[in-house]
């Protein structure tokens, strides 16, 4: 089998500061295959955004990858050259951010932005550019786009914004798309549409997506995988089925009892305890171990392993080597 | 817009009629008068004098007088030397304006470059010694720097000449001129880039694949302008009217020295006269900086 589009491996990611480093993200590893969804849930501050800024290297000052590598079609993404990597950003990886009000260039027109990007990474010369940036915005729904090529952003809506964003990040046809928080600063029926639009887009033109998102409920039905962060860290991994049903760290129990749901609106949300990690100063062992009910002493002093629960499912808790462990010993009584 | 600009003219125009009206007052207020001095004329001579420039009449009549010959482009003549107001007016002014306008360009050239700089380069070496630089250039006084600057290149170095009519040199004034606004130009380009630099929309375009220096010029320095813009405006009304200290230092005669020696002399006309051309002049810039943020930034409507 070819290797996938994507292959990210022990990256770490830090923020050099006059007090020490900021470790945002430390050492994970994912695949990305081409066309398909992967979904990296976790709070503020779990290094998800980092990750895929890391990924298109446009981390805020002083962000920098201090190790690992990311090898987009076998090629290493951390070693390219500021040309190079500029040959990828926005025509082979695109992203759209989480707020739409202030990603686009208030001083420029739609159209300019649109066509400004179609004309680096296409051979396109600027008539056909201007009719590309048409048909793109035509193919995210956006009412009247002749009008809207026009305008400026502060005269659209969020939604409107964020459909432009997803214009100007397709416009080139990526592999891949980073969606980092498309909808956090969108109202909820914004939301949905933004979402159903991605899906629409993604079966149309088949590139791969990186949706990032703090809610696990916005996401499920649409990732073939889904990554929890916690403190720059991949705690669990696996389908969105068994990640929904059958948990197997105790943070994603947490994420995933603090979620509505409407069905049972009476019971009251249960949030997680505490609050993030320090990232200057990680714990030596499990950096959820502060937080979890179900800590044990090894939690505090040694970091667990990733395990396989099963084929698609893996999780990087003390809980469930013990489980395993408990397991084997009773298997083997019984057999003895 | 046209609405905008007419209401805006026409504000324009009272706002000087205001400042004409208290500067005429206040200056006659002041003790003495262009006639009187310690070689005062002889009583009737001096009566005579008064009489031919209205000077006898009660100050309100004199006020509507002076208006009345404005309206019809007559600024008088100067109570010192006779010579056409008009006349003097332009003369000196074009000397502070290209003054001047030499120095806003230099200013802003400079400025513009030195403060993207810094903040690209923030917290290493050119950045601090930018800072330190124009720190040092804001907080010393014009005249120190004048002479300073007169001193080194003049007299110790000998490159460049001392101004004379026989030989313009206009280098070391227009240096003199420009390194205070180059400084603040430079600080506030610096913090607005800053700022800027940290938006979305960087990132967003960063993204996109623009290259670095496409990013500073297309999509930072035109947001990073706007707060520039409206220091510039006045700015340019300010120095272009002339300062009195460099025009001093360097015995130029600008309009900055014409002003005070017309006050010290109480020459009437010519103290009203400078007084509604700089105004007037302070006013249409303004008014130009603020048209020219329309067409910085597409979110200012003047509707």
């Amino acid at each position: 089998m070819a290797n996938p589009l994507l292959q990210v491996k022990n990256l770490h990611t830090v923020f050099p500061i006059q007090s020490g480093e900021v470790r945002a993200v430390n050492g994970i590893n994912f695949n990305l295959d081409r066309g398909k969804v992967l979904g990296i849930v976790g709070e503020s501050g779990s290094g998800k955004s980092v990750t895929a800024y890391s990924i298109l290297r446009i981390l805020d000052y002083p962000g920098n990858i201090s190790q690992g590598e990311i090898l987009y079609e076998n090629e290493d993404i951390v070693r390219m050259s500021p040309g190079e990597m500029r040959q990828i950003r926005g025509a082979r990886i695109s992203i759209i951010f989480q707020d739409p009000m202030t990603s686009l260039n208030p001083v420029y027109t739609v159209q300019n932005q649109l066509v400004e990007a179609i004309l680096l990474h296409t051979k396109r010369d600027r008539k056909q550019a201007k009719e590309r940036a048409l048909e793109m915005l035509q193919l995210v729904g956006v009412n009247e786009p002749q009008k809207r090529l026009k305008q400026y952003p502060y005269q659209l809506s969020g939604g409107m914004r964020q459909r432009v964003m997803i214009a100007m990040a397709l416009a080139c046809e990526p592999d891949i798309l980073i969606a980092d928080e498309p909808t956090t600063a969108l109202d909820v029926t914004i939301q949905a549409q933004i979402l159903e639009l991605m899906q629409e887009l993604k079966s149309k033109l088949g590139m791969a997506i990186i949706m990032i998102t703090h809610d696990l409920g916005v996401i499920a039905e649409m990732c073939d995988e889904i990554i929890v962060m916690y403190a720059g860290r991949i705690c669990e991994r696996g389908t969105a089925e068994e990640i929904f049903y059958n948990p197997r760290h105790e943070y994603t129990k947490g994420l995933l009892r603090s979620i509505p749901n409407f069905a049972l609106s009476k019971e009251r949300l249960t949030p997680i305890a505490g609050s993030p990690v320090d990232l200057l100063n990680m714990p030596r062992g499990c950096a959820f171990a502060a937080r979890c009910d179900a800590a044990m002493k090894v939690c505090l002093t040694e970091q667990p392993e990733e395990i396989s629960i099963n084929e698609n499912h893996k999780a990087s808790c003390w809980v469930n080597v013990r489980d395993t462990a408990a397991e084997g010993t009773e298997g083997r009584q019984a057999n003895g | 817009m046209l609405k905008y600009s007419v209401k805006r003219i026409i504000l324009a125009i009272v706002t000087v009629f205001i400042i004409a009206l208290i500067t005429f007052f206040a200056m006659n207020a002041i003790p003495g008068g262009p006639f009187a001095k310690e070689k005062a004329p002889e009583a009737a001579v001096q009566a005579v004098l008064e009489k031919r420039f209205n000077l006898d009449k009660p100050v309100g009549e004199q006020f509507f007088l002076y208006l009345g010959n404005l309206l019809r482009g007559d600024f008088g003549i100067s109570l010192k030397t006779g010579r056409e107001i008009s006349t003097t007016i332009f003369e000196s002014f074009s000397i502070s304006a290209f003054l001047g306008g030499m120095a806003v360009i230099l200013s802003l050239f400079v400025g513009l470059i030195l403060g993207s700089t810094a903040a690209l380069m923030r917290n290493k070496w050119p950045d601090r010694i930018i800072i330190f630089l124009t720190t040092l250039f804001v907080a010393v006084p014009s005249f120190i720097l004048a002479t300073l600057l007169l001193l080194i290149f003049s007299y110790v170095l000998g490159w460049v000449k001392v101004w004379s009519v026989a030989d313009q040199n206009y280098l070391l004034p227009i240096i003199s001129l420009a390194l205070y606004p180059m400084a603040y130009i430079t600080r506030l380009t610096k913090s607005s880039m800053l700022d800027v630099l940290g938006q979305d929309y960087i990132r967003t375009a960063r993204a996109k694949g623009v290259k670095d220096w496409m990013v500073i010029f297309k999509h930072a320095l035109r947001n990073a302008l706007i707060p520039v813009i409206t220091y510039v405006g006045p700015l340019t009304a300010y120095i272009m009217t002339g300062s009195l200290v460099v025009e001093t230092v360097f015995t130029i005669g600008g309009l900055g020295s014409k002003f005070v020696t017309g006050i010290n002399n109480r020459d009437y006309p010519m103290i009203m006269g400078t007084t509604i051309f700089l105004a007037t002049l302070m006013v249409v810039m303004t008014l130009a900086s603020d048209l020219l943020y329309k067409a910085v930034d597409p979110k200012i409507s003047f509707d």
